[in-house]
């Protein structure tokens, strides 16, 4: 169920502004990759590219190639809908559908598929989904009050407990816990964790601890000035990262000189 | 420091001056629709007691001349809403979710003027545009669906009849429902619409799941204010229908169900003695209908508060 993302020499443009320049890298299966660098170098670009969302903004768009399991992201017969079923996200600020229950909310996505799902299914597939996502024990009881009846960190998980509801091969996260108190953090982490037994996971992190705790491999990008593309500085093992990187700007990031 | 000081001072006099002004306007509104209820109560008691001869026509007493003219009032104001909610939906989804941005702003200007257009124009172009353009379909649908009760025949000769009119006045609702339902649906959270396109669903998908829930009360107010200039319009129906006091549903003859609104712009200039208590009469019930109808209406809106995004 996951799967390799090569990107190759690619650049995201909004309209004529160039946001993010020349990125090649490859995210193997069954890991997690965190994104890291100051505000504005184009790590939620990036993501964005890797199912296909920066096309929401009128006027983006990529030139190079990002391959996953080695089908053409943008080749010409692609749908992006199709796509964004494969390649889910998580967003920074918790996004349940309020005029949802819970459990419409976990059902949102499959719905779209398979629009008359016998009630016994739909009953396992949120049982299944809100348990990977950490959350049944604490929603078991009240699956029909609105999503927006729970705590922000509860929300969060729901959104996660959606977005593995439709099965998908990648789980794209961006910043998915920085609107959270740290007590909730440690819980999507744990859950970040487990989920990478079956997810290719990437996730865009602020937090220098987070992506050394969650992450096998960590890529930083920087910018040289605003107006200025973001680019990879540098793409290693996130132990590497963080111990003895090979360029400079990489050392004084995550040791906290700048961002 | 200064918190202290302010405490100490009690409210400030700008704060004062605005609590003030406000509570008098807000106590001046109330008297007035004190003094127009009283007014209005007052004037219609002596019809509500007449008995047959005193009241117009035949009817042998009030209720039994209002009742047709209520039936044509909700009956036309339904007819325009049915026609009208349907396209300001579509037309306000267009405008705020599927044209580029230049055209959506040429678009919304359009629609804010067709606003501004008098209601008199809108009943002349009823009788002079409308009504001869679809009178070959009503003579069409009487033909072959006249088995249908509302296309029962025989057909207009002018075109002018309650379908006519409830298009017009769907006409002149339709700019103040689109305008609204456009500003709900601009206001759709693109967090949600977001989570929506992330999730695989398509544009139209995605306002399904996230932009037409989200914007349910706000359908439903821009439903309410169309109703409520549907049911008080008078020149689109007075200029277009030659009414009967009857009460039909037939879609496309020439006898037709007057309105209220409608009846007292006709009636009025020459009515004397009780049957100008009637008329007021009849302007105190059209006033209820159309309180009963928002009431309802906000009950609706009321009953799943929970799940309508406010406390998101
Ligand atoms: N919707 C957009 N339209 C135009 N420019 C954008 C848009 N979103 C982001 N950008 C620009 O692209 C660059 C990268 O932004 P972003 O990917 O959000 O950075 P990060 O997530 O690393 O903080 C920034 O210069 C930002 O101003
Ligand atoms: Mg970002």
């Amino acid at each position: 169920m996951s799967k390799r993302i090569e990107v190759t020499d690619l650049d995201v443009y909004y309209s004529r502004f160039l946001a993010v320049q020349n990125v090649s890298l490859t995210i193997e299966p069954r890991t997690v990759t965190a994104f890291i660098g100051p505000s504005g170098c184009g790590k939620s670009t990036l993501l964005r590219t890797l199912n296909r969302m920066h096309e929401v903004v009128p006027g983006a768009r990529v030139e190079g190639r990002v391959l996953i399991d080695g089908d053409d992201l943008y080749a010409p017969d692609v749908d992006p809908v199709l796509v964004r079923r494969q390649v889910g996200m998580v967003f920074q600020r918790p996004n349940p559908f309020p005029t949802m229950s819970i459990r419409e909310n976990v059902l949102a996505g499959v719905r779209l598929n398979n629009r008359r799902m016998p009630r016994a299914d739909a009953d396992d597939l949120v049982e299944r989904s809100l348990a990977s996502a950490n959350l049944w024990n604490e929603v078991k009881d009240r699956l029909n009050l609105p999503g927006s009846s729970l705590s922000g960190g509860q929300q969060q998980r729901l959104c996660i407990a959606r977005a593995v509801a439709v099965a998908p091969d990648v789980l794209l996260m961006d910043e998915p816990c920085s609107a959270l108190d740290p007590i909730s953090t440690l819980a999507i982490e744990d859950l970040i964790e487990e989920l990478k037994q079956q997810y290719t996971i990437v996730i865009v992190t602020h937090n220098m601890q987070q992506a050394s705790r969650v992450s096998d491999r960590t890529a930083f990008f920087n910018i040289s000035g605003a107006g200025t593309p973001g680019t990879l500085i540098e793409y290693d093992d996130t132990a590497t990262i963080f111990s003895r990187p090979s360029v400079q700007a990489t050392e004084d990031y995550v040791s906290g000189k700048f961002g | 420091m200064t918190t202290d000081t302010a405490r100490r001072g009690g409210i400030r006099l700008g704060d004062r001056v605005f609590a003030g002004s406000a509570a008098t306007a807000g106590a001046l509104i109330l008297i007035v629709l004190a003094a127009v209820a009283v007014f209005l109560i007052a004037q219609s008691l002596p019809a509500l007691g007449a008995g047959p001869g005193e009241l117009p026509g035949t009817a042998q007493n009030f209720w039994v001349y209002v009742w047709p003219l209520v039936f044509g009032t909700i009956w036309s104001a339904f007819l325009a809403l049915l026609v009208a909610t349907p396209l300001s939906i579509g037309i306000a989804l267009f405008i705020s979710h599927y044209a580029p941005r230049r055209l959506a702003q040429a678009l919304g200007y359009v629609i804010d003027l067709l606003a501004a257009v008098p209601s008199v124009v809108f009943g002349l172009w009823g009788i002079v545009v409308l009504a001869p353009f679809v009178q070959p379909m009503y003579s069409w649908l009487v033909a072959n669906l006249g088995w249908i009760p509302l296309f029962a025949g025989p057909v207009s000769g002018t075109g002018r009849t309650v379908l006519t009119a409830s298009v017009v006045l769907a006409v002149m609702v339709l700019p103040i429902m689109t305008a609204i339902c456009r500003e709900v649906f601009l206001q759709a959270p693109r967090l949600h619409e977001e989570a929506a396109l992330a999730l695989g669903a398509t544009r139209w998908e995605m306002i399904r799941m996230a932009v037409l829930p989200f914007a349910r009360a706000g359908i439903v107010s821009a439903i309410m204010l169309g109703l409520g200039r549907a049911l008080g319009e008078t020149m689109a129906v007075a200029m277009v229908l030659s009414p009967a006091l009857v009460v039909n549903m037939f879609l496309l003859t020439s006898i037709n169900p007057n309105t209220i609104a409608a009846n007292i712009a006709l009636q009025f200039p020459e009515a004397t003695g009780v049957s100008v208590n009637a008329l007021i009469a009849s302007g105190l019930v059209l006033f209820l209908v159309t309180l009963g109808i928002n009431m309802i209406a906000r009950y609706i809106v009321g009953r799943r508060r929970a799940f309508s995004g406010a406390n998101a």
